[in-house]
């Protein structure tokens, strides 16, 4: 019998059959490889057994090899009509040559083996890709990290006007950002921008570029320094073939002058009572070119207009049909839909309708909407604080708001004024006749809002959230339930103090 | 049964003691409230309820409610007490 038999075998690397000889002269661990040429390959894939090495005329390297290293019999392993490996026997021990019965046996060895190996090649090139896959997913899930540590987590409440932003993320996270950058003089930047590239490098890129405008926003006021500054800090460490588009806008939340500089970026649309327009100024991408200038434009925003800052990922989206969404589209949807919020609702709604019910998204989505409310006074009334004058307050603020929204919002509404009304007569008022609630019932855009007006002066304490179960076993009072009751029945709830008066805002949206 | 008509508010109070009181007299092992005419309930009518529950709880009764509208419902399982107490199915006006 052989003194020895191995066999190494690697199915990832279909350009050679690797054979391994035994003991050997020098080098003979090392496997042989059939070059995929070699006629060795196509001998031993059709011999159906062990073939006598010496006993093989062809002109083949392989072959030599074999002869050098002392292999006498070689034992293809094939399965499935393909060679898979071979087994390389030197010399008997008995320095006799194999035998019949020798042959059969490994032949048999070799007819046994070669499918239990094909099958072991293949866990192994699952368990690789497994690996790989893996590897991949991991990379997403930093990139997507990155990239939701780097956006704002909260929108700043401006008096006056809505900050609505959605952002949706590729499965290969995009280099999509956007930013509202609060500024030292009462004045609010706007940014919103892209990343070429995808996944780890893109969010890296992202989180350096927000990070430079943030430290010039706060310092420079133009719109166009900005985007000078940061490029030029970028300019030096982008990567190769990677840039960045930016729009960039500052707003007087005052006077509604928004001035704006872009870099490259998609232009944003501003909708009006005259239209939709276009936001257009001149500039190059972030990170290609030092000492670049931006131009600034300006416009003014009346009570009523909406601007839409938007990313590439939604006019570049495609239809079963591979058609592009693209602006003409998107300024079609801006022009039919309403301002605020619900138009980035719309344009949602439309380009889910347009890219069909099986499409993976295929870049990162953003879209910032700035809205300047045009508010309407529908009411504005005082009742005496007295118990059970809530009902009044609630009566009458139902009255005004009743065709704007549907039943079971008009309902928890309904539920909450009573209940901030009950708590301004009580609390605030101390339900002194002399002191009335002062009742304020606005609409606007996106809903209603009212306001309810206590002489208590003081913001009021963070009671404990009610527990029902610590309540039925007497370790909490039975009341306590009306704070509660109106953060759950409402889609906002603003407490301020104004000229000494205690109010509670409650907003509720139409949808 | 216990009808509940009109508010469910401060007001309720003493009249709504006074009907669990004869109600849990009455015996059977089970209270229900039927709300069916109650078209206000408001943050001291829960609190009365809560108390009830409570009282019901040490006498080992059951409570069912009956007739809530969609919204009253919608805030006796905000509050919990729905987990409390059955809260039957039945058509009712807001």
């Amino acid at each position: 019998m052989p003194r020895s038999i191995r066999h190494r075998l690697d199915r990832r690397r279909p350009d050679a059959a690797p054979t391994v000889s035994p003991r050997a002269p020098a080098g003979a661990d090392e496997p042989v490889k059939i070059a995929p040429g070699d006629p060795l390959l196509a001998y031993l894939e059709s011999a159906g057994g062990p073939v006598e090495v010496d006993a093989i005329d062809l002109d083949s390297p392989a072959l030599q090899a074999l002869r050098d290293r002392g292999v006498k019999l070689a034992v293809p392993l094939v399965s499935h009509g393909e060679l898979l490996g071979v087994l390389n026997l030197g010399a008997r021990r008995s320095e006799q040559d194999y035998s019949g019965d020798d042959r059969r046996l490994l032949g048999q060895l070799a007819t046994q083996a070669s499918p239990a190996l094909r099958v072991a090649q293949l866990v192994r090139e699952q368990e690789a890709e497994a690996v790989t896959r893996q590897r991949f997913e991991q990379e997403l899930e930093v990139a997507r990290l990155i990239q939701q540590n780097f956006l704002p987590q909260e929108l700043p409440d401006l008096p006056g006007w809505e900050i609505a932003a959605y952002y949706k993320p590729a499965r290969e996270v995009g280099g999509d950002f956007y930013d509202v950058i609060p500024l030292p003089d009462n004045r609010v930047a706007f940014v919103v921008g892209d990343v070429t590239d995808k996944g780890v490098p893109a969010a890296l890129v992202m989180s350096a570029t927000r990070s430079v405008l943030r430290g010039a926003a706060v310092r420079l006021l133009e719109p166009g320094r900005v985007l000078e500054y940061v490029n030029d800090h970028l300019v030096p460490d982008m990567p190769a073939k990677m840039f960045v588009t930016c729009l960039y806008g500052v707003l007087d939340p005052r006077t509604g002058h928004l001035r704006f500089a872009n870099a490259g970026h998609d232009v944003p649309y501003v909708k009006t009572a005259d239209g939709v327009a276009e936001l257009r100024a001149r500039g190059m991408p972030l990170g290609l070119m030092p000492e670049m200038r931006y131009e600034e434009k300006e416009t003014t925003l009346e009570p009523g207009d909406s601007v839409l800052l938007h990313s590439d990922g939604i006019v570049e989206a495609h239809d079963p049909a591979r058609e592009m969404f693209g602006f003409p589209r998107l300024k079609e949807t801006v022009a039919s839909a309403p301002v605020g919020r619900a138009m980035i609702d719309r344009v949602l709604g439309d380009l889910d309708a347009f890219t069909g019910p099986d499409h993976e998204q295929e870049d990162d989505i953003t879209m910032v909407s700035l809205t300047r409310v045009r508010e309407e006074l529908l009411a504005r009334f005082d009742v005496a604080s007295a118990r059970c004058n809530e009902r009044e307050v609630m009566e009458r603020v139902a009255e005004v708001v009743t065709d704007r929204l549907d039943p079971a919002r008009l309902d928890r509404l309904k539920t909450a004024v009573a209940e901030a009304a009950m708590n301004a007569m009580e609390h605030g008022n101390g339900y002194r006749a002399d002191a009335p609630v002062h009742v304020e019932v606005r609409s606007d855009h996106a809903g209603v809002r009212v306001r309810i007006a206590d002489d208590g002066g003081d913001v009021a304490q963070p009671v404990e959230a009610p527990d029902i179960e610590a309540k039925l076993a007497g370790r909490q009072t039975p009341r306590g339930w009306g704070l509660f009751l109106i953060e759950k029945m409402v889609d906002g709830v603003r407490e301020s103090v104004e000229d000494g008066r205690h109010v509670v805002e409650l907003v509720m949206r139409y949808r | 049964m216990i009808h509940l008509v009109g508010d469910v508010d401060a007001t309720a109070e003493d009249t709504l003691a006074a009907a669990f009181e004869r109600a849990a007299a009455a015996g059977g092992g089970t209270v229900v409230l039927d709300f069916r005419r109650a078209d206000y309930i408001n943050s001291t009518g829960i609190a009365l309820i809560v108390g009830l529950l409570g009282k019901a709880r040490a006498q080992d009764l059951e409570v069912r409610a009956t007739g809530l509208s969609e919204h009253y419902r919608e805030i006796f399982e905000i509050t919990r007490l729905s987990d409390f107490m059955t809260i039957e199915e039945g058509s009712a006006g807001a």
